[in-house]
Protein backbone atom coordinates (compact mmCIF):
# COMPACT_ATOMS: atom_id res chain seq x y z
CA UNK A 1 0.00 0.00 0.00
CA UNK A 2 2.01 3.07 -0.92
CA UNK A 3 2.01 6.17 1.09
CA UNK A 4 0.81 8.94 -1.34
CA UNK A 5 -2.64 6.94 -1.97
CA UNK A 6 -3.02 7.27 2.00
CA UNK A 7 -2.12 11.17 1.99
CA UNK A 8 -4.93 13.58 1.80
CA UNK A 9 -7.60 13.21 4.42
CA UNK A 10 -9.41 15.54 6.15
CA UNK A 11 -6.50 17.09 8.53
CA UNK A 12 -9.59 18.15 11.44
CA UNK A 13 -12.04 15.60 10.30
CA UNK A 14 -15.05 16.98 12.37
CA UNK A 15 -14.17 20.72 11.14
CA UNK A 16 -13.20 19.99 7.75
CA UNK A 17 -15.97 17.73 7.24
CA UNK A 18 -19.06 20.25 9.08
CA UNK A 19 -17.38 22.44 6.30
CA UNK A 20 -17.93 20.51 3.62
CA UNK A 21 -20.93 19.21 4.24
CA UNK A 22 -22.22 22.98 4.59
CA UNK A 23 -20.74 23.56 1.05
CA UNK A 24 -22.78 20.49 -0.78
CA UNK A 25 -26.06 21.10 1.40
CA UNK A 26 -25.81 24.74 0.09
CA UNK A 27 -24.82 23.14 -3.52
CA UNK A 28 -28.27 20.64 -3.41
CA UNK A 29 -30.57 23.77 -1.85
CA UNK A 30 -29.36 25.95 -4.82
CA UNK A 31 -29.43 24.05 -7.49
CA UNK A 32 -27.19 25.58 -10.59
CA UNK A 33 -24.85 27.10 -7.77
CA UNK A 34 -21.24 26.70 -8.12
CA UNK A 35 -19.84 25.87 -4.29
CA UNK A 36 -16.38 25.40 -3.42
CA UNK A 37 -15.13 23.20 -0.88
CA UNK A 38 -11.74 22.32 0.04
CA UNK A 39 -9.46 20.39 2.90
CA UNK A 40 -9.35 16.57 1.05
CA UNK A 41 -6.84 15.59 -1.90
CA UNK A 42 -7.85 12.54 -3.64
CA UNK A 43 -4.93 10.66 -5.67
CA UNK A 44 -5.15 11.62 -9.66
CA UNK A 45 -8.27 11.66 -11.63
CA UNK A 46 -10.26 12.05 -8.77
CA UNK A 47 -10.71 16.00 -8.80
CA UNK A 48 -10.71 17.46 -5.05
CA UNK A 49 -14.37 18.60 -4.93
CA UNK A 50 -15.36 14.78 -5.32
CA UNK A 51 -12.70 13.73 -3.20
CA UNK A 52 -14.13 15.97 -0.48
CA UNK A 53 -17.64 14.82 -1.30
CA UNK A 54 -16.48 11.06 -0.79
CA UNK A 55 -14.81 12.27 2.27
CA UNK A 56 -18.03 14.18 4.12
CA UNK A 57 -21.04 11.59 2.66
CA UNK A 58 -19.74 8.30 2.66
CA UNK A 59 -19.11 6.13 5.27
CA UNK A 60 -19.32 2.13 5.52
CA UNK A 61 -22.93 1.94 4.78
CA UNK A 62 -22.99 3.68 1.33
CA UNK A 63 -21.62 1.62 -1.34
CA UNK A 64 -19.55 3.48 -3.78
CA UNK A 65 -19.49 3.18 -7.29
CA UNK A 66 -16.69 3.71 -9.53
CA UNK A 67 -17.02 4.67 -13.39
CA UNK A 68 -13.88 2.79 -15.50
CA UNK A 69 -12.00 6.35 -15.49
CA UNK A 70 -12.01 6.44 -11.80
CA UNK A 71 -11.77 2.30 -10.83
CA UNK A 72 -8.15 3.16 -10.14
CA UNK A 73 -6.09 0.98 -7.78
CA UNK A 74 -4.77 3.80 -5.69
CA UNK A 75 -8.80 5.76 -5.99
CA UNK A 76 -10.14 2.17 -4.34
CA UNK A 77 -7.52 2.48 -1.63
CA UNK A 78 -7.58 5.97 -0.92
CA UNK A 79 -11.58 5.37 -0.42
CA UNK A 80 -11.18 2.42 1.72
CA UNK A 81 -8.72 3.71 4.10
CA UNK A 82 -10.62 6.98 4.72
CA UNK A 83 -14.72 6.26 4.32
CA UNK A 84 -13.96 2.92 4.17
CA UNK A 85 -16.69 2.31 2.07
CA UNK A 86 -17.86 -0.61 0.35
CA UNK A 87 -16.87 -0.52 -3.32
CA UNK A 88 -19.10 -2.35 -5.59
CA UNK A 89 -20.80 -2.25 -9.09
CA UNK A 90 -22.16 1.44 -10.19
CA UNK A 91 -25.49 -0.20 -10.75
CA UNK A 92 -26.14 -1.06 -7.24
CA UNK A 93 -24.09 1.70 -5.75
CA UNK A 94 -25.24 5.07 -3.69
CA UNK A 95 -22.42 7.64 -5.22
CA UNK A 96 -20.75 7.06 -8.44
CA UNK A 97 -17.95 8.26 -9.12
CA UNK A 98 -16.93 9.15 -12.94
CA UNK A 99 -16.21 11.25 -15.86
CA UNK A 100 -19.64 12.97 -17.22
CA UNK A 101 -19.09 11.65 -20.31
CA UNK A 102 -18.94 8.10 -18.96
CA UNK A 103 -22.11 8.47 -17.10
CA UNK A 104 -24.41 10.24 -20.03
CA UNK A 105 -27.27 7.21 -19.54
CA UNK A 106 -28.88 8.11 -15.86
CA UNK A 107 -31.04 5.53 -16.41
CA UNK A 108 -28.19 2.61 -15.66
CA UNK A 109 -28.00 3.62 -12.20
CA UNK A 110 -30.21 3.07 -8.96
CA UNK A 111 -33.21 5.37 -9.39
CA UNK A 112 -35.03 4.18 -6.34
CA UNK A 113 -38.50 2.85 -5.71
CA UNK A 114 -42.14 4.23 -5.49
CA UNK A 115 -42.11 3.61 -2.34
CA UNK A 116 -38.27 4.99 -1.06
CA UNK A 117 -37.69 7.26 -4.20
CA UNK A 118 -34.46 8.35 -1.90
CA UNK A 119 -32.98 4.61 -2.16
CA UNK A 120 -31.58 6.21 -5.72
CA UNK A 121 -28.02 7.17 -6.27
CA UNK A 122 -25.88 10.45 -6.16
CA UNK A 123 -23.87 10.59 -9.38
CA UNK A 124 -20.57 12.44 -8.69
CA UNK A 125 -19.52 13.74 -12.45
CA UNK A 126 -16.23 15.23 -13.15
CA UNK A 127 -16.68 17.77 -16.24
CA UNK A 128 -13.77 20.56 -17.60
CA UNK A 129 -14.94 23.51 -16.38
CA UNK A 130 -17.88 24.94 -14.58
CA UNK A 131 -19.04 28.50 -15.13
CA UNK A 132 -22.86 29.96 -15.02
CA UNK A 133 -23.54 30.22 -18.65
CA UNK A 134 -25.67 27.88 -21.14
CA UNK A 135 -28.26 25.85 -20.04
CA UNK A 136 -31.75 27.13 -18.12
CA UNK A 137 -32.17 25.30 -14.88
CA UNK A 138 -35.30 26.22 -13.55
CA UNK A 139 -37.11 24.49 -10.05
CA UNK A 140 -37.02 24.64 -6.49
CA UNK A 141 -34.52 26.22 -4.73
CA UNK A 142 -33.62 28.60 -8.06
CA UNK A 143 -35.56 32.17 -7.56
CA UNK A 144 -36.11 33.10 -11.42
CA UNK A 145 -33.66 30.59 -13.44
CA UNK A 146 -29.89 30.01 -13.50
CA UNK A 147 -27.44 28.89 -16.27
CA UNK A 148 -25.04 26.47 -16.12
CA UNK A 149 -22.94 24.87 -18.84
CA UNK A 150 -23.91 21.46 -19.05
CA UNK A 151 -22.42 19.06 -21.09
CA UNK A 152 -25.50 17.95 -22.53
CA UNK A 153 -28.90 18.32 -21.44
CA UNK A 154 -31.11 15.12 -22.62
CA UNK A 155 -29.88 12.99 -19.34
CA UNK A 156 -31.21 15.94 -16.92
CA UNK A 157 -34.71 16.30 -18.90
CA UNK A 158 -34.89 12.51 -18.74
CA UNK A 159 -34.02 12.55 -15.02
CA UNK A 160 -37.01 15.29 -14.05
CA UNK A 161 -39.48 13.30 -16.09
CA UNK A 162 -39.02 10.60 -13.48
CA UNK A 163 -40.13 12.67 -10.54
CA UNK A 164 -40.36 11.51 -7.38
CA UNK A 165 -37.30 8.65 -9.20
CA UNK A 166 -34.48 9.40 -10.57
CA UNK A 167 -30.87 10.05 -9.67
CA UNK A 168 -29.38 13.56 -7.91
CA UNK A 169 -25.56 14.56 -9.70
CA UNK A 170 -23.55 16.49 -8.73
CA UNK A 171 -20.78 18.37 -10.83
CA UNK A 172 -16.84 18.81 -10.23
CA UNK A 173 -14.43 20.41 -11.29
CA UNK A 174 -11.35 20.54 -9.57
CA UNK A 175 -12.39 22.26 -5.75
CA UNK A 176 -15.94 23.36 -7.47
CA UNK A 177 -18.82 21.29 -7.27
CA UNK A 178 -22.46 22.37 -8.52
CA UNK A 179 -25.55 20.14 -7.70
CA UNK A 180 -28.50 19.69 -10.52
CA UNK A 181 -30.64 17.19 -8.04
CA UNK A 182 -33.86 15.67 -10.06
CA UNK A 183 -36.35 18.39 -9.22
CA UNK A 184 -34.37 20.78 -11.61
CA UNK A 185 -35.88 21.64 -14.85
CA UNK A 186 -33.75 21.79 -17.29
CA UNK A 187 -33.87 23.78 -20.84
CA UNK A 188 -31.77 24.69 -23.96
CA UNK A 189 -30.90 28.22 -23.68
CA UNK B 1 2.50 -23.29 30.91
CA UNK B 2 3.95 -25.07 28.48
CA UNK B 3 2.49 -23.06 25.66
CA UNK B 4 3.86 -19.76 27.64
CA UNK B 5 7.64 -20.96 27.48
CA UNK B 6 6.70 -22.09 24.06
CA UNK B 7 5.73 -18.78 22.54
CA UNK B 8 8.85 -17.07 24.80
CA UNK B 9 11.07 -18.61 22.63
CA UNK B 10 9.36 -17.66 18.95
CA UNK B 11 9.61 -14.20 20.09
CA UNK B 12 13.43 -13.69 19.90
CA UNK B 13 14.69 -10.67 18.78
CA UNK B 14 14.29 -10.16 15.28
CA UNK B 15 12.10 -12.58 14.75
CA UNK B 16 8.17 -10.92 15.60
CA UNK B 17 5.97 -11.08 12.51
CA UNK B 18 3.68 -7.64 11.74
CA UNK B 19 0.67 -9.60 13.48
CA UNK B 20 2.40 -10.15 16.60
CA UNK B 21 3.60 -6.86 17.60
CA UNK B 22 0.54 -4.91 16.73
CA UNK B 23 -1.27 -7.34 19.00
CA UNK B 24 0.81 -7.20 21.70
CA UNK B 25 0.86 -3.30 21.37
CA UNK B 26 -2.59 -3.44 20.91
CA UNK B 27 -3.30 -4.82 24.15
CA UNK B 28 -0.38 -3.32 26.03
CA UNK B 29 -1.10 -0.66 29.25
CA UNK B 30 -0.72 2.88 27.44
CA UNK B 31 1.37 4.10 30.21
CA UNK B 32 3.73 1.03 30.21
CA UNK B 33 3.74 1.70 26.28
CA UNK B 34 4.68 5.15 26.57
CA UNK B 35 7.44 4.50 29.29
CA UNK B 36 9.13 2.31 27.46
CA UNK B 37 8.15 4.43 24.12
CA UNK B 38 9.96 7.43 26.04
CA UNK B 39 13.03 5.32 26.85
CA UNK B 40 13.70 4.26 23.63
CA UNK B 41 14.01 8.07 22.87
CA UNK B 42 13.00 8.27 19.20
CA UNK B 43 12.08 10.79 17.19
CA UNK B 44 11.44 9.93 13.66
CA UNK B 45 10.40 12.60 11.27
CA UNK B 46 6.50 11.80 10.13
CA UNK B 47 3.62 12.84 9.03
CA UNK B 48 -0.04 11.97 10.35
CA UNK B 49 -2.29 10.40 7.64
CA UNK B 50 -5.36 9.81 9.55
CA UNK B 51 -5.23 11.93 13.43
CA UNK B 52 -5.35 9.37 15.92
CA UNK B 53 -9.13 9.13 16.69
CA UNK B 54 -11.44 7.24 19.38
CA UNK B 55 -14.13 4.80 18.29
CA UNK B 56 -15.90 1.85 19.34
CA UNK B 57 -15.87 -1.92 17.78
CA UNK B 58 -18.32 -4.57 18.48
CA UNK B 59 -16.21 -7.74 19.98
CA UNK B 60 -17.90 -10.86 18.86
CA UNK B 61 -17.04 -14.07 20.01
CA UNK B 62 -18.01 -18.41 19.73
CA UNK B 63 -18.25 -20.14 22.64
CA UNK B 64 -15.67 -23.10 22.94
CA UNK B 65 -14.47 -21.51 19.83
CA UNK B 66 -17.58 -23.38 17.97
CA UNK B 67 -21.50 -22.57 17.33
CA UNK B 68 -22.73 -19.26 16.23
CA UNK B 69 -20.94 -16.09 16.86
CA UNK B 70 -22.65 -13.90 19.08
CA UNK B 71 -22.16 -10.16 20.15
CA UNK B 72 -19.73 -10.43 23.12
CA UNK B 73 -20.08 -6.61 23.81
CA UNK B 74 -18.95 -3.00 22.70
CA UNK B 75 -15.10 -1.85 23.49
CA UNK B 76 -13.03 1.58 22.65
CA UNK B 77 -10.82 1.77 20.25
CA UNK B 78 -8.14 4.68 18.87
CA UNK B 79 -6.55 4.50 16.05
CA UNK B 80 -4.14 6.07 14.57
CA UNK B 81 -2.00 5.86 11.09
CA UNK B 82 1.03 7.57 10.34
CA UNK B 83 3.89 8.14 7.34
CA UNK B 84 7.53 8.02 8.19
CA UNK B 85 10.03 10.22 5.73
CA UNK B 86 10.91 7.58 3.69
CA UNK B 87 7.30 6.63 2.86
CA UNK B 88 6.34 3.47 5.67
CA UNK B 89 2.98 3.53 6.80
CA UNK B 90 2.28 2.33 10.05
CA UNK B 91 -1.07 1.83 11.44
CA UNK B 92 -1.84 2.02 15.57
CA UNK B 93 -4.94 0.73 17.08
CA UNK B 94 -4.92 0.22 20.75
CA UNK B 95 -7.40 -0.71 23.20
CA UNK B 96 -9.00 2.59 25.57
CA UNK B 97 -8.49 6.14 24.11
CA UNK B 98 -4.86 6.94 24.48
CA UNK B 99 -4.65 8.98 21.64
CA UNK B 100 -1.01 9.29 22.32
CA UNK B 101 -0.35 5.89 22.65
CA UNK B 102 -2.13 4.82 19.39
CA UNK B 103 0.19 7.51 17.94
CA UNK B 104 3.05 5.55 19.51
CA UNK B 105 1.90 2.40 18.28
CA UNK B 106 1.94 3.61 14.69
CA UNK B 107 5.15 4.91 14.82
CA UNK B 108 6.48 2.16 16.86
CA UNK B 109 4.45 -0.40 13.78
CA UNK B 110 5.95 1.93 10.85
CA UNK B 111 9.76 1.92 12.34
CA UNK B 112 9.23 -2.13 13.18
CA UNK B 113 8.99 -2.59 8.81
CA UNK B 114 12.41 -1.06 8.97
CA UNK B 115 16.17 -1.16 10.00
CA UNK B 116 15.17 -0.11 13.62
CA UNK B 117 13.65 -3.40 13.94
CA UNK B 118 15.93 -5.23 16.38
CA UNK B 119 15.94 -1.89 18.62
CA UNK B 120 12.64 -1.55 19.20
CA UNK B 121 12.13 -5.70 19.60
CA UNK B 122 14.28 -5.35 22.05
CA UNK B 123 13.40 -2.22 24.23
CA UNK B 124 9.85 -1.88 23.78
CA UNK B 125 8.58 -5.66 22.52
CA UNK B 126 10.43 -7.73 24.49
CA UNK B 127 9.25 -5.96 27.79
CA UNK B 128 5.98 -5.24 27.14
CA UNK B 129 6.18 -9.24 26.09
CA UNK B 130 7.68 -10.30 29.48
CA UNK B 131 5.09 -7.78 31.50
CA UNK B 132 1.92 -9.22 29.62
CA UNK B 133 3.30 -12.69 30.07
CA UNK B 134 3.66 -11.74 34.11
CA UNK B 135 -0.10 -10.80 34.13
CA UNK B 136 -1.00 -13.78 32.38
CA UNK B 137 0.85 -16.33 34.94
CA UNK B 138 -0.89 -14.63 37.61
CA UNK B 139 -3.96 -14.85 36.06
CA UNK B 140 -3.57 -18.36 35.81
CA UNK B 141 -1.88 -18.86 39.59
CA UNK B 142 -5.36 -17.14 41.02
CA UNK B 143 -7.32 -19.20 38.33
CA UNK B 144 -5.53 -22.22 39.86
CA UNK B 145 -5.66 -21.67 43.40
CA UNK B 146 -10.10 -21.64 43.08
CA UNK B 147 -9.74 -25.19 40.81
CA UNK B 148 -12.55 -27.60 42.39
CA UNK B 149 -12.31 -31.24 41.71
CA UNK B 150 -15.36 -33.13 41.67
CA UNK B 151 -15.34 -36.48 42.12
CA UNK B 152 -18.63 -38.82 41.84
CA UNK B 153 -18.10 -42.18 43.46
CA UNK B 154 -21.44 -43.71 41.25
CA UNK B 155 -22.67 -41.79 38.83
CA UNK B 156 -26.20 -43.49 39.14
CA UNK B 157 -27.22 -44.04 35.27
CA UNK B 158 -24.55 -46.91 34.37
Amino acid sequence: MAENSLAGGFAAPAVNSAVAFRGIMMAMAEPGRIMPVSGGIPPRPMDSAAGVLALTLCDPTTPVGLMPSMDQPAIREWLTFHTGAPIIAPGEAEFVFGRFDEMADFTVFRQGTSEYPDRSATLVAAVASLENSGAVLRGPGIKESRALNLPDVTPFQANAALYPLGVDVVMVAGGDLVAIPRSTRVEVE
Amino acid sequence: MDSLSNQNEERHPGQWSRQQWLGLLAQSGSDELLSHWQQLDLDPGHRVLREAEIGSVMVRGRIGGEGDAFNLGEMTVTRCSVALDDGTVGHGYIQGRSRKAAMVVALADALLQTDQKPKLAEGLLLPLHEIRQARELELQAKAAATKVDFFTLVRGED
